[in-house]
């Protein structure tokens, strides 16, 4: 059984490496977007001011509270909001119970809001002053980055090209063999694993060599997300090639999954003041999870305890959706 | 010979159409078993079930006694009609990798020899051409040391040349006393390599033996022909059985003497004559009704 395993996975490991232009594409594509990004937001400024709202459900009517270009996000706990503050993810928040504004003294954007604030009426709060350095948007994206390569590497990677092998005929030559479905689909997922590990890997060595982009936690933590967040899209890549023998509903199919999440996994931007009906649908996806859990590690620090629920999600999805794809699957 | 396979009742239906119907066979063992029919005639199907690749609705197939199974899967060897292998990978890594996927494995070199794959080993499997693929293929097909080889349309698309180096390989695994089950749509193929023939259509068998059994029975006379330029079909008599064909007269009989003697009292010129035996197309075309179809 191990042999076969090694059999096939020796190669598929040498047919991936050997394609140099999608290798070089694997690897070149991320790391361009983030340098393409760094420069394009070289400038660190956000162009939309955003004041957070404590409580959420409040009665006070006042014009400071109804002004344009502001984005008003109703907040539930007060002290994660404060910390939003300190790393200029907010740039005020207004505590109307307990009459308080918080704004960060290094940030421009809380400077212009809190020149507003003072001259409004009905706004009689008092100041607390908070402090801490701004997130580079690099730094905040790369997270996202790097998980959104692991899907398009993990969703493209294996579900395309079993489909690909179901259409040639290469599954069919396989099912012929005393190769078992298990072997033959365990290979190509640790086929996949290894290298969407080692690009992922590469790109973040590269990002931090070249714009030193900041990594506040645990390396290991981290790359136990990116393990569990590959094997969750793997398996989910694994679930729609079971029965697809066409490449084209294979593309279609995958970009149905990959678009969605591209757009609500918090890749790009922040989900808070979305709709709360987005933000529950956005964490079916393993994306969000890699994300935010990737996010946390390396601009807050968090522990194993803190990214646990995201740990989680990310294991079962895998244990379910792979007990699903293999009961799917069929060589034909 | 004992027989290797036993098919009994074989069915399989797609729908509403019946692909194979209730058909029962044996494979002798060491034989070179020919499985002919025009496309559409469930040969294909019949083939896929004796391989294990698609199961049956109704009937049993057993192989040296059994129901196929892991037995079957390691001492058979396939070589599919429409397949590939995986991209950038060598001719040597392909043999490799299909050998680690058997308990007993062939000699890699002595089927490198066999199959003359010397010259392009080290290239890989995408940039073969259809003949070095064919032979790459039935390499991979022998890689586990097979009892019983399986070829489905092993030469379509060939030059005539790989079509008769491909023949020599197979002459070679029948030599090495192997069971050879081959699907051709060439008569020429089936009759230098076949020792048995079954021929199938609409899901059913409709002729099987040897060769030169299957001629003899169906067949009693020979063919005379003479180019349709050199005269007309009405100026031959009319005790004659003559048909034109592809700008060639063809007198069928039963006795040569007689009908060489009736041309020659007409005086028809017989220069350009010839005469031939019924051939497997012949006998195709009468079992089947049709042409030859590819």
């Amino acid at each position: 059984m191990f042999k076969h395993f090694l059999a096939v996975l020796t190669a598929r490991n040498k047919e991936f490496t050997r394609d140099r232009s999608s290798l070089a594409w694997n690897i070149l594509f991320p790391f361009l977007l983030v340098v393409g990004l760094s420069l394009a937001f070289s400038n660190d400024k956000r162009d939309r001011f955003k004041i957070g709202v404590y409580p959420a459900q409040h009665q006070l009517q006042a014009e400071f509270l109804e002004l344009d270009y502001i984005r008003y996000i109703e907040i539930d706990d007060l002290e994660d909001a404060t910390v939003k503050v300190s790393k200029h993810q907010l740039d005020m928040l207004l505590d109307l119970s307990g009459s308080k504004y918080y704004v960060n003294d290094s940030a421009p954007n809380g400077y212009v809001l809190e020149q507003i604030l003072v001259n409004s009426p009905g706004m009689n709060l008092s100041k607390t002053q908070v402090s801490g350095d701004d997130v580079r948007y690099v730094d905040w994206a790369l997270p996202g980055i790097l998980g959104m390569n692991l899907m398009f590497s993990c969703l493209f990677g294996v579900g395309y090209v079993i489909v690909r092998y179901r259409k040639n005929g290469v599954l069919k030559r396989l099912k012929a063999t005393p190769l078992s479905a298990f072997s033959f689909l365990s290979a190509q997922v640790a086929s996949r694993l290894l290298l969407s590990i080692s690009v992922t890997m590469i790109i973040y060595i590269g990002t931090k060599l070249f714009l030193n982009t900041t990594m506040n936690g645990s390396h290991v933590l981290l790359l136990l997300v990116f393990i569990l967040g590959a094997l969750s899209l793997i398996s989910l890549s694994l679930l729609m090639s079971t029965r697809t023998s066409s490449e084209e509903l294979a593309g279609g199919l995958l970009n149905l999954m990959v678009w969605p999440m591209m757009v609500l996994s918090g890749v790009w931007f922040s989900l808070e003041g979305a709709h709360p009906m987005l933000q529950k649908l956005s964490l079916i996806f393993p994306l969000t999870h890699v994300t935010s859990a990737a996010r946390a590690i390396m601009i807050d620090s968090a522990g194993f305890l803190q990214i646990l629920p995201n740990l989680l999600v990310l294991a079962v999805s895998t244990v379910v959706l792979l007990v699903l794809a293999a009961w799917f699957f069929k060589w034909e | 010979m004992p027989d290797l396979i036993v098919v009994e009742n074989l069915t399989k239906t797609y729908g509403n159409t019946t692909a194979v119907d209730h058909i029962s066979f044996d494979i002798p063992a060491g034989i070179v078993f020919g499985l002919l029919g025009p496309n559409g005639a469930g040969k294909t199907t019949t083939v896929e079930m004796l391989e294990g690749i698609k199961q049956p609705d109704a009937g049993t197939i057993l192989y040296k006694g059994k129901a196929l199974g892991k037995t079957f899967k390691r001492e058979a060897g396939i070589m599919f009609q429409h397949t590939t292998l995986q991209d950038y990978i060598t001719v040597r890594e392909a043999l490799q990798l299909f050998a680690d996927l058997y308990p007993k494995q062939a000699s890699v070199e002595e089927l490198i020899e066999d199959c003359a794959l010397g010259d392009f080993l080290d290239q890989n499997t995408h940039k073969l051409s259809g003949g070095q693929l064919q032979r790459v293929l039935l390499a991979i097909a022998l890689v586990n040391d097979p009892e019983i080889v399986f070829l489905d349309e092993p030469t379509t698309g060939l030059d005539p040349q790989a079509r008769r180096n491909f023949w020599n390989l197979v002459e070679r695994i029948k030599a090495k006393g192997k069971t050879v089950v081959l699907t051709t749509h060439y008569m020429d193929e089936a009759k230098v390599l076949c020792d048995h023939l079954l021929f199938m259509d609409h899901g059913q068998i409709i002729a099987q033996g040897s060769p030169s059994e299957l001629l003899a029975n169906q067949f009693s006379d020979v063919i005379i022909q003479i180019p349709g330029t050199d005269l007309k079909v009405d100026q031959l008599p009319d005790s004659l059985d003559a048909q034109l064909h592809d700008d060639v007269i063809e007198i069928k009989t039963a006795s040569v003497n007689q009908a060489l003697e009736a041309l020659m009292t007409e005086g028809i010129d017989l220069q350009r004559m010839n005469i031939r035996s019924h051939n497997l197309d012949d006998l195709f075309l009468e079992l089947t009704g049709h042409e030859l179809r590819s």
